[in-house]
């Protein structure tokens, strides 16, 4: 092994021009599969203020289907009230609204803003950074205190430059009164982020009592090991739920879901798709897996053009290992090798220039208050897709050269 | 130790056939040195590749200590040449990028032996063509002479029982081309491996056992 190494640096350097212009390429392939890579990791992965996400099931959505008619929203209060706040055997579970846009009036000025009603638990759920105050707590959500929790960014936007702790501002006609503000969110966080979140109890619907609606919820296990536990539970509790319309609707559907397995349901969503739900998450990391693989397509048929070129100089290097007593397989196993030392520097190359690029749209505004960053996870994610564009870029150059003729191989380098 | 019998060789195009041997019967004994000589293109070279299992008669019998090779696989000929063979190459064929002591470890890299153990038996290779103070030069340091001393070493660091040698001398000076034919006489002497060489070298070849003569493909002496 530290043989072939020692040789694989040093073909690398023999040819330093083409070694660069494979490194280009590579750390140019590369640095778009680390950049999703990251910007996946954000989305899914345990970031503040979804910290305990690697904990966390999340139920959005609820269905209820028939011969002619089916209906999927977002569960009501009252369904998350029901079968999933009081599941036995987790930590905590917490309800609250999808995303609004709502107009704040402060003085004369209209600001608007994004905003969701939450329940007390939300706020031990996610981990939110208090710059001042904190949130609301359960007894305020009990009497359904017109208090709000805010950014530092509408800080800015709706009372300028210091503190907003105790100021009020006026919300679909009445006077809220700011008790917390937080760091914001990116936008990416697809349970924390808002700009703005108030009481539940401060929805003037009848929400309470409603079996579909505009309502999340996330529920926060003591362990992973637990998942399979609260969902069977969470499933035998649907399957038993009567069905108010039988005539209309002859099933109701719903599930408790990682935030991956969650994204993987939308995909399935459409009633074409209904036959492969139970593999929506497979399905999911399929389609991501192919179209990182079609990406890495073109230009892993431009490195196997370029590393059968150069092999063919190293003919008679294969030929005098073939007359040595060189397997197939020794060959292969060699070439792949000095193909993947190639692939993995690209591929350090190219998460330094991914994390360049990731400090880019953080700070282009691009992406709304974006954090993307580069961790452990990544790194390693990223060394694993260039090991992987190492094998498939070389696999057939190196079965290409192992298959020469030792004779024809020792020839090519005499003339 | 080698034994071809009624051996041809015919290479085959789309548009051409050529008969690189005809009807070769020939045995080298263990311990023999014997030179191969011939005009351009009468076939030497691809007698010896025929008997370094490098290629494949057409037609006849190729053995090898009485094993008829023919019916192995690759994978087995392959075994057999680390085994039991070195090659000695006229333009030495040494990788340009790795020291003499790692040209030398090459066959070593294909057995089940430790990094130590492969390190030991390529530096007593190397002491044995005298190039001991060169072990970590590269091939581009050297003379053409030393070249080929490593080639050498490379080639017997295996303890193989035949060294096959394709013009060793070709392309060297007299001078350097005796210090190699010694090296190989003196592997034959005193070790007793078997060496076949081909040369153009006639004054070489009045050195070795036994000459064998081809012309156009045949046998001649």
């Amino acid at each position: 092994m530290k043989s072939y190494l020692t040789l694989a640096l040093k073909v690398l350097k023999r040819r330093k021009f083409f070694t660069f212009i494979s490194l280009v390429g590579i750390s140019l392939t590369l640095v778009v599969l680390v950049v999703a890579t990251a910007m996946l990791d954000d989305v899914f992965g345990p970031h503040a203020p979804q910290s305990r996400f690697d904990r966390v099931l999340m139920v959005s959505r609820v269905s209820k289907s028939g011969p002619q008619v089916s209906t999927t929203m977002n569960p009501g209060y009252g369904f998350l009230h029901d079968y999933v706040l009081n599941l036995p055997g987790i930590e905590r579970a917490s309800a609250f609204t999808d995303l609004v846009t709502s107009a704040i009036y402060r003085d004369n000025d209209r600001v608007e803003t994004r905003s969701r009603r939450t329940d007390a638990d939300y706020w031990q759920i996610l981990d939110f950074r208090f710059v001042e105050g904190g949130p609301f707590s359960a007894a305020d959500v009990e009497r359904g205190a017109r208090l709000a929790v805010i950014t530092d960014e509408l800080r800015g936007r709706l009372f300028g430059p210091g503190n907003a702790a105790g100021r009020s501002f006026e919300l679909e006609g009445e006077r809220y009164q700011v008790v917390g503000v937080v760091e914001a969110v990116p936008v990416t966080r697809i349970a924390a982020y808002a700009q703005m979140w108030l009481p539940i109890t401060t929805l003037r619907t009848d929400w309470r009592r409603k079996f579909m609606g505009d309502a999340n919820a996330i529920v926060l296990a003591r362990s992973r090991a637990d998942f399979p536990a609260i969902k069977a539970e969470f499933g035998r509790r649907v399957a038993a739920i009567p069905i108010d319309d039988p005539k209309t609707f002859k099933e109701i559907r719903a599930s408790i879901d990682t935030p991956f397995e969650s994204f993987a349901n939308e995909l399935m969503n459409a009633r074409s798709m209904r036959k492969l739900a139970p593999h929506a998450t497979l399905i999911a990391e399929l389609i991501l897996a192919g179209i990182a693989l079609v990406y890495m397509g073109l230009p892993a048929l431009n490195l196997v053009t370029l590393n059968l070129s150069r092999m063919l100089e190293r003919a008679p290097e294969i030929g005098v290992r073939k007359a040595f007593g060189a397997p197939r397989s020794a060959l292969v196993w060699q070439f792949v090798l000095e193909n993947v030392v190639l692939t993995i520097i690209g591929g350090l190359c190219s998460v330094a220039l991914a994390s360049a690029a990731l400090m880019w749209i953080n700070h282009s505004g691009v992406i709304e208050s974006a954090q993307f960053a580069m961790n452990w996870r990544v790194f390693g994610w990223g060394l694993l897709i260039a090991m992987f564009f190492g094998v498939l870029s070389g696999l057939y150059p190196a079965w290409r050269m192992s298959r020469m003729h030792p004779v024809e191989a020792l020839r090519g380098g005499a003339q | 130790m080698i034994k071809l019998e009624n051996v041809n060789k015919v290479y085959r195009t789309e548009r051409v056939e050529t008969l690189a041997l005809q009807n070769i019967n020939l045995e080298v004994a263990r311990g023999e040195l014997v030179s191969i000589m011939g005009p351009s293109g009468c076939g030497k070279s691809t007698l010896l590749n025929l008997m370094g299992l490098l290629d494949a008669p057409s037609a006849g019998r190729l053995a090898l200590e009485g094993e008829d090779v023919q019916k192995h696989g690759d994978r087995r000929l392959a075994r057999i040449r680390n085994e039991k063979l070195g090659f000695v190459f006229q333009s030495f064929h040494l990788v340009p990028d790795l020291k003499v002591v790692d040209n030398v470890e090459i066959p070593l890299l294909y057995r089940k032996l430790s990094a130590s153990q492969r390190r030991k038996l390529a530096l007593e290779a190397i002491d044995r063509v005298g190039l001991g103070s060169r072990v970590h030069h590269f091939p581009t340091q050297l003379s053409g002479g030393q070249q080929q001393r490593v080639a050498i070493a490379r080639a017997i660091v295996g303890r193989p029982r035949v060294l096959l040698a394709d013009e060793p001398t070709g392309n060297l000076d007299s001078q350097m081309g005796d210090e190699i034919m010694a090296i190989l006489e003196d592997l034959n002497r005193n070790d007793g491996t078997t060496v076949v060489m081909v040369t153009h070298d006639e004054r070489l070849a009045r050195r070795t056992h036994r000459i064998v003569r081809l012309f156009d493909g045949r046998q001649v002496a």
